[in-house]
């Protein structure tokens, strides 16, 4: 767990236009001015470190990098000892997560998978469009930097509340984004999710995910041999190696990205607003041909990807694993603009940019194959014998500098005490509010169109989710679905995150998140092989976000570990506040599960008129009070965020497996989550998905709304013919999982005992056009 | 009555890669002296304002609301007599 | 049969083409280079759909100068099977091949769906195992795929028989509603006069599967290597 790379985050900010630069290592006076410390957002004492560490005052280049790899966002300097908790062990990892930038997990069939999410939260707030594209395009560099090809994206969105026209405009324009870019590089997006909240307003969450499959190496001139999955490593391999930079030219794109925005506070950065980084989507598609080709050469050893503090963390990141010195000629560097320092070509984040590490010899052959694609590929250094980076500009060497005083950041513990605003929330009994004046059938409709819980197919039929010709289930339901080509497997992919849940116990929340991203897996019979996440929090330098951060890493390894599912990689981006207020804590979670048989998979729609509806997980159809505790209810309808979540993590495991059993004996007809907006609002989904009516027979007890609306965890709702009952009910008792026969499918109504009966097309225009009608306008 | 002339371009230091790849295609194309290319948008509008002044006051709100992205873009345009 | 699938900088539907083609199909399929010359040795083209150099400027502007074109310009002059999907299909209007353009969605939004197509016309190398009416159920995947002509094209592509497809709805009828992109008369596909290029805006190499959720595309590939005598005056390829 040594490299600081494990959970680094790409996360890029946009600076102001430099009209003139900030440094100029020739000139520049030392010592240094609090008001540079500042722009670089390192603290005194950090200097002060930096000063005893390296024996001497830094030169202005020297700091600047320093500003870059201690920001948090390489140097994790409040996450990476939090991070040490979280589990990374099973058989199936191939590579290890701190091993290179995220961890690989075996498939079988000689295929491997990689996944991580990356955020864009920053950029997207000032310019949603451009922000949300470059945080697709730099998660997809992470992924095939390492010999994968991507196969498919994700994104989690958060936005305040879409009756206020600048979240809306938000919304529109992350969207778009995403759409623009993803559709033009050819990489499906199968799923995501969107959800509103006042916490976010003023700084959405714009999180992406790629996911990306390595295939067995056929090719002769592999430099790994064997028949496994060509994993390509961020290293050289000897002295002499040759490093290449390849892409699009360098301008002044996003200096001081990692350490400006990524350690600040959001409401600082008003001056800064300008000099957004645009995305090419055409070079990126092209350098993925290009690169994965590329590696398929004799003599490329490894690949990186340029993020956040772009050559600064590339290049010096990839000597520091190496374990070799480096050298590197910043005059080699292609530009985009003139005039650029060597301190802004050090850290400037232009966009689709790679460096590739090249046996001395072998160059002109990559060189060749960079240039069929119309892509410029320039050597720009070599490595050597040795523990420090050289940098020259041309003849004139600008620094000297250990690597590993320059990678090894400091690290803050805290131990932050639970705050007594949050005791207090969690005191609260949501047995306590009286029952709503609105019916139950009008609370029902009502949930069913919040934005929140609405389908989001107005955004997802912008996306392409196709192309690549693996997509088995689309978005919409709980996973989505990908037969893996060749093999007859399928792999399904989910993100998830309550951050209501979080807010109200950031450990219990976490562990829900876990759990919920897991099961919407399972939902579809798939097993859980791995994890990624990307926190989301606020400033943490405040004792109640270090709070979360604390609380949240430790629910996310409870759950994990109960769940017996590995963390491949992460993400963190710290500082989301807006106005003061920190957005709630969110860490989402990525889920990867497996399918040994593609065609063996449920959905989440009921199928056929008669059959029976089953609840896995729960000896009655309705839920208690508790169940109510951050529930979409009680924030809708109460406009009231308390109560104590919970989750029975053992429990879980058990219905979750169940679950998976049920699905691979080919016994049900459909399964789906139960969560956000309780058993109504999810049998109510399955109805309008599968286009069918459904009953609920039980009488609804006197607390309709708990019954009802109740968002307790460990509950999936499955549809399945009579003749399976027995076959499911044998399988629930095998782990000692409770299953209750509540209903069945059938008609054109939706009825829950006497309290609720609708119409399956009222559900069904509440749920398909929801969304729309909250986020137009 | 004006015709307002707006164009909007990407401001100098933001990445322009439409040009870019219009560039490097007519280098292709043989037009191999062209040095750089820079992509925009061009509006022609028509406004019913008598005054050349509030005409050019609107046309600068159009511009700076709408028209223009005011975080990446730039814009400038000419006004005559419709 | 021997499939050239052509892949420009930034075309992605290459993959998929050469999967429904070789791996459903059982046909010969192999990339081809924008940048090459010689595709003599292939009895059909695929120009994929995709972001050709990012769709910049306009969708396929670019793409049509590749020195490819030349030897499909003149592959299709002799009569050579050429199919336009996509992107294709708007490199195939930009380089003259087809008449008409392909302008941006009327919604202002991409699309990624599930559409219904009707066959119009079954009298074509890539339609003749379907039926007049016959309803394709194939995706779509594009923001510019709004067929327009000026009045004398549209009028001689219907008066000649040459759209093949239009969209409809699930019982076949042709409404506004499901034109999923504003194209004049609900066109989602045309030949030219000679009926041997055919461009198309669904991806049929999109649909050749029952787990991908259909395999009507699967029925235009395999009109195209099944052979088929034109019934009207117009020569034959070859």
């Amino acid at each position: 767990m040594k490299s600081p790379r494990q959970f680094l985050d790409i996360l890029s900010f946009d600076p102001p236009v430099l009209t003139r630069p900030l440094f100029d290592p020739r000139t520049h006076p030392v010592p240094v001015t609090k008001q540079i410390l500042d722009e670089i957002a390192l603290s005194r004492a950090e200097y002060e470190a930096i000063v005893e560490r390296l024996g001497r005052e830094p030169k202005p280049l020297e700091l600047g990098l320093f500003g870059a790899l201690w920001s948090e966002h390489c140097g994790y300097k409040h996450t990476k000892p939090l991070l040490r908790l979280l589990p990374s062990k099973s058989p199936r990892l191939l590579v290890a997560p701190g091993a290179e930038n995220a961890g690989v997990v075996d498939i079988g069939d000689g295929i491997a998978i990689v996944m991580k999410i990356e955020s864009h939260n920053h950029p997207s707030a000032v310019e949603p469009h451009q922000g949300a594209a470059t945080g697709v395009g730099g998660i997809v560099r992470d992924i095939f930097a390492m010999g994968a090809r991507p196969i498919a994206l994700l994104n989690s969105l958060r936005f305040g509340p879409p009756d206020e026209p600048r979240n809306r405009f938000l919304l529109h324009g992350v969207v778009g984004g995403i759409s623009s870019y993803g559709n033009c590089i050819g990489v499906p997006d199968v799923g995501g999710e969107i959800s509103f909240d006042r916490s976010y307003s003023g700084n959405p969450l714009v999180n992406a995910m790629c996911v990306g499959l390595i295939e067995r190496d056929h090719s002769s001139g592999s430099t790994q041999g064997g028949t496994g999955p060509r994993i390509i490593s961020a290293r050289a391999k000897s002295p002499g190696d040759i490093l290449l930079l390849v892409g699009a030219d360098t301008g002044r794109d996003g200096i001081h990205g990692a350490s400006g925005l990524a350690s600040r506070a959001f409401g600082e950065q008003a001056e800064m607003r300008s000099a957004v980084q645009v995305g090419n989507p055409f070079l990126e598609k092209v350098l993925i041909e290009a690169c994965l080709a590329a590696v398929k050469l004799p003599g490329v050893v490894g690949m990186q990807d340029l993020g956040a503090a772009g050559m600064t963390s590339a290049c010096i990141e990839m000597a520091e694993r190496s374990k070799m010195g480096l050298r590197l000629d910043v005059a080699k560097v292609p530009r985009r603009e003139e005039g650029m320092t060597p301190y802004e070509v050090m850290l400037s984040e232009s966009q689709e940019r790679m460096v590739l590490a090249v046996t001395p010899g072998y160059e002109g052959p990559v060189i060749e194959l960079f240039k069929k694609w119309d892509l410029d590929a320039t050597a720009i250094g070599e490595f050597f014998t040795g523990t420090n980076v050289r940098i020259y500009d041309g003849p004139e060497l600008l620094i000297e500098t250990p690597i590993h005083i320059l990678t090894e950041a400091p690290q803050y513990t805290f131990d932050a005490p639970k705050p007594k605003w949050l005791s207090d929330l969690q005191a609260f009994d949501p047995a306590s509010v009286s029952l709503p004046e609105q019916t139950p059938a009008g609370i029902l409709l009502g949930l069913l169109a919040s934005p929140n819980i609405a389908s989001k197919r107005s955004v997802f039929r912008t996306y392409d989710h196709q192309v690549q010709n693996n997509t088995v289930v689309v978005p919409g339901g709980d996973a989505a679905v990908l037969r893996l080509k060749g093999t007859g497997k399928g792999i399904a992919l989910k993100v998830d995150c309550n951050g209501r849940l979080c807010f109200l116990d950031p450990s219990a929340g976490t562990a829900i998140a876990v759990a919920e991203a897991c099961r919407n897996v399972s939902v579809t019979g798939a097993e859980p092989v791995a994890l990624t996440d990307g926190l989301n929090f606020g400033n943490p330098e405040r004792p109640d976000v270090q709070y979360q951060l604390t609380q949240s890493i430790k629910g996310m390894a409870e759950a994990a570990n109960a769940l017996g599912v590995p963390i491949i990689s992460g993400n963190a981006s710290l500082y989301n506040e807006a106005r003061g207020q920190a957005i709630y804590p969110t860490p989402m979670i990525g889920a990867l599960g497996v399918l040994e048989d593609v065609t063996k998979h449920a959905t989440a729609g009921f199928k056929h008129e008669g059959d029976a509806v089953l609840l896995l997980g729960a000896a009655s159809p309705w839920d208690s009070t508790a169940g109510l505790a951050g529930s979409e209810f009680l924030a809708t309808f109460h406009s009231k965020v308390a109560g104590q979540p919970k989750i029975d993590l053992d429990l879980e495991k058990r219905v979750q497996q169940a679950c998976r059993d049920a699905v691979k004996a080919g016994l049900v007809a459909s399964a789906h989550d139960c969560s956000d907006g309780g058993l109504a609002v999810s049998v109510a989904e399955s109805a309008i998905i599968g286009g069918v009516g459904v009953t609920v027979d039980d009488e609804v007890p006197a607390r309709w709304d708990a019954a009802l609306f109740g968002e307790s965890q460990s509950r999936i709702i499955l549809s399945a013919a009579p003749a399976n009952i027995a076959g499911i009910r044998e399988i629930a008792a095998r782990v000692n999982v409770p299953l209750t026969i509540i209903g069945h499918v059938g008609g054109t109504r939706v009825r829950f005992g006497s309290s609720v009966d609708i119409t399956l097309c009222e559900a069904d225009d509440a749920w398909r056009n929801g969304f729309d009608r909250a986020t137009s306008g | 009555m004006y015709l307002a002339k707006v164009k909007v371009t990407l401001k100098p230091a933001v990445n322009d890669p439409q040009g870019i790849t219009i560039g490097r295609a007519l280098g292709r194309l043989g037009f191999d002296t062209v040095d750089s290319v820079r992509a925009g948008k061009y509006f022609e509008l028509k406004i019913n304002e008598p005054e050349r002044a509030v005409a050019e006051k609107k046309v600068r709100e159009m511009c700076e609301k709408l028209l223009a992205n005011p975080v990446i873009e730039r814009f400038s345009f000419d006004l005559e007599p419709a | 049969m021997k499939f050239g699938i052509v892949v420009f900088p930034g075309t992605w539907s290459d993959g998929d083409c050469h999967h429904a083609t070789s791996t459903v199909l059982s046909q010969q399929a192999e990339f081809v280079w924008h940048g090459d010359r010689d595709i003599s040795r292939f009895d059909a083209i695929i120009l994929p759909g995709g972001f050709s150099y990012g769709d910049y400027l306009r969708c396929g502007a670019i793409a049509r100068f590749s020195p490819i074109m030349e030897s499909i310009i003149r592959f299709a002059e002799r009569g050579g099977q050429v199919i336009g999907i996509c992107n294709g299909f708007q490199i195939l209007c930009e380089a003259g091949l087809l008449p008409g353009a392909l302008m941006r969605n009327d919604h202002m939004e991409f699309r990624c769906s599930w559409i219904n197509l009707r066959v119009e016309q079954p009298d074509s190398q890539f339609s003749h195992l379907t039926k007049k009416g016959q309803i394709l159920h194939m995706p779509i995947s594009h923001g510019e795929g709004n067929y327009q002509a000026d009045p004398e094209t549209i009028a001689t592509l219907e008066r000649t028989g040459r759209v093949l497809f239009r969209y409809c709805d699930e019982r076949g009828g042709i409404t506004r509603e499901a034109n999923p992109n504003g194209s004049a008369n609900s066109i989602a596909g045309i030949v030219n006069e000679r009926g041997n290029v055919l461009g198309m805006m669904p991806h049929p190499e999109r649909a050749c599967e029952a787990l991908l959720g259909g395999e009507d595309g699967n029925v235009i590939f395999r009109s195209m290597f099944t052979p088929w005598r034109q019934p009207a005056d117009v020569s034959q390829r070859k």
